[in-house]
């Protein structure tokens, strides 16, 4: 049986900001490999590297030693245009900062990224209209940003993230906005979308929301000290 | 958690069975206490010992109607309008953390790590819990884990205060 690539791996990778005796290391050795379908939860508090993890996972950044391999990819061994398109077909962020928009309405905006990959506006519209639904959005699809509340807005970020053929969501503090029941529904949107298939990893300092993810990795000083698995 | 006041609470509403006042009384709290009757005939003899609630006569507890009395609804106001002041006397995961401090051939950092661990457990069997209730038919039951889930979290981050104030610490020690 072939087994399935991992939608994201880390092996003993480590950040190195800097060099010489001034040099700081942000990350590592670290390794983990994430399932497809699972949703891994990073907690640590700040300064701990969470960040510098993350930047890594989605292709922003390059590690100093170490492979960062995602759906069986080595992100070293791509040349920068295979990268550029890995990072948009496969990878979805959701930041604090949403970086929505404000001149397209929310379906545009959870539509761009399929736009900017070539897609013909009515198909992309339309798969953006699909995520939207998912994120039970659709009846706003036509609204600007600002008339949206921050946990719509929140939802639109989401969409966008796995519009189209992404499997991957990469959240960074996606909730630290929002009030508690509002972010406990975007916690909950989250965990449906793993549920039907999407990985998701999610970095955070709050322990209450790291606590809907199916694996939790402890990190501490750029290190992975501990990971908790829930009793099933 | 008062037994006592909860069965007051109940007895308010209407006169009630001992047995119907025990699947009351779990209903309301998400069944997050379960009572055995007899902890609860033995709370309803004391509250009419202290003249808060009455009873008809009956040849056995099971058969016998309670009723609040008039100091039973002043008592139960009087429980409503007073802010709860449960600090436990004795905290032990404080006590464990800060006794291991002062031995100073503990490996704090350790307890704190292994502490952490078995509580974001505990949250995310709590999260899992609430994911799968209904917010309609479980309200009792979503409040009840919230208040878990908020303390829980609390005791998380009083962990990762203990670290960060540890490891502050540190260099002053070697010095």
């Amino acid at each position: 049986m072939v087994r399935a690539a991992s939608p994201l791996a880390f092996d003993r990778v480590t950040k190195v900001h800097g060099a010489g005796p001034t040099a700081v290391r942000a990350l590592g050795p670290v390794s983990f490999a994430v399932a497809p379908g699972e949703f891994v939860a990073i907690m640590g508090p700040s300064g701990s590297g969470k960040s510098t993890l993350l930047g890594l996972a989605g292709a922003l950044d390059t590690p100093t030693e170490g492979t960062v391999s995602i759906e069986g990819h080595d992100l070293s061994a791509l040349t920068p245009g295979a990268l550029a398109a890995l990072r948009r077909r496969t990878i979805g962020y959701v930041f604090q900062d949403l970086n929505l928009l404000p001149g397209l309405t929310a379906v545009e905006n959870a539509a761009l990224p399929l736009e900017l990959d070539g897609a013909s506006i009515p198909a992309a519209r339309s798969e953006a209209l699909a995520a939207l639904e998912a994120v039970d959005l659709a009846r706003l699809a036509h609204r600007f940003p600002d008339d949206l509340s921050g946990g719509e807005r929140q939802r639109v970020a989401i969409a966008r993230a796995f519009v189209g053929p992404r499997s991957l969501l990469l959240a960074d503090e996606p909730t630290g906005a929002l009030d508690s029941l509002t972010g406990e529904r975007v916690l909950a949107l989250l965990r449906a979308q793993c549920d039907r298939g999407l990985t998701a990893v999610l970095v955070t300092h709050d322990a209450a929301h790291a606590a809907w993810a199916d694996r939790i990795l402890f990190l501490r000083d750029g290190a992975i000290v501990d990971e908790s698995r829930p009793a099933r | 958690m008062s037994v006592r006041h909860g069965l007051l609470a109940l007895l308010a509403g209407e006169p009630a069975h001992g047995y119907g006042l025990k699947s009351d009384f779990e209903r309301i709290t998400g069944s997050a206490w379960p009572l055995n009757v007899g902890q609860v005939y033995t709370t309803l003899a004391r509250l009419e010992r202290d003249g808060l609630v009455t009873a008809g006569d009956a040849a056995d507890d099971s058969s016998r109607t309670w009723r609040i009395t008039r100091d039973g609804r002043a008592e139960l106001a009087a429980w409503y309008g007073s802010p709860v002041d449960d600090r436990p006397a004795r905290d032990e995961l404080a006590i464990k953390v800060l006794v291991a401090i002062a031995a100073g051939s503990v490996d704090v950092t350790r307890i704190l790590q292994a502490q952490r661990k078995a509580t974001v457990e505990r949250l995310q069997e709590w999260t899992r819990s609430k994911r799968q209730a209904d917010p309609e038919h479980d309200l009792a039951f979503l409040l009840l884990l919230d208040a878990l889930i908020l303390k829980a979290e609390a005791e998380v981050k009083w962990l990762d205060l203990c670290e960060e104030r540890l490891r502050r610490r540190k260099p002053r020690g070697r010095a």
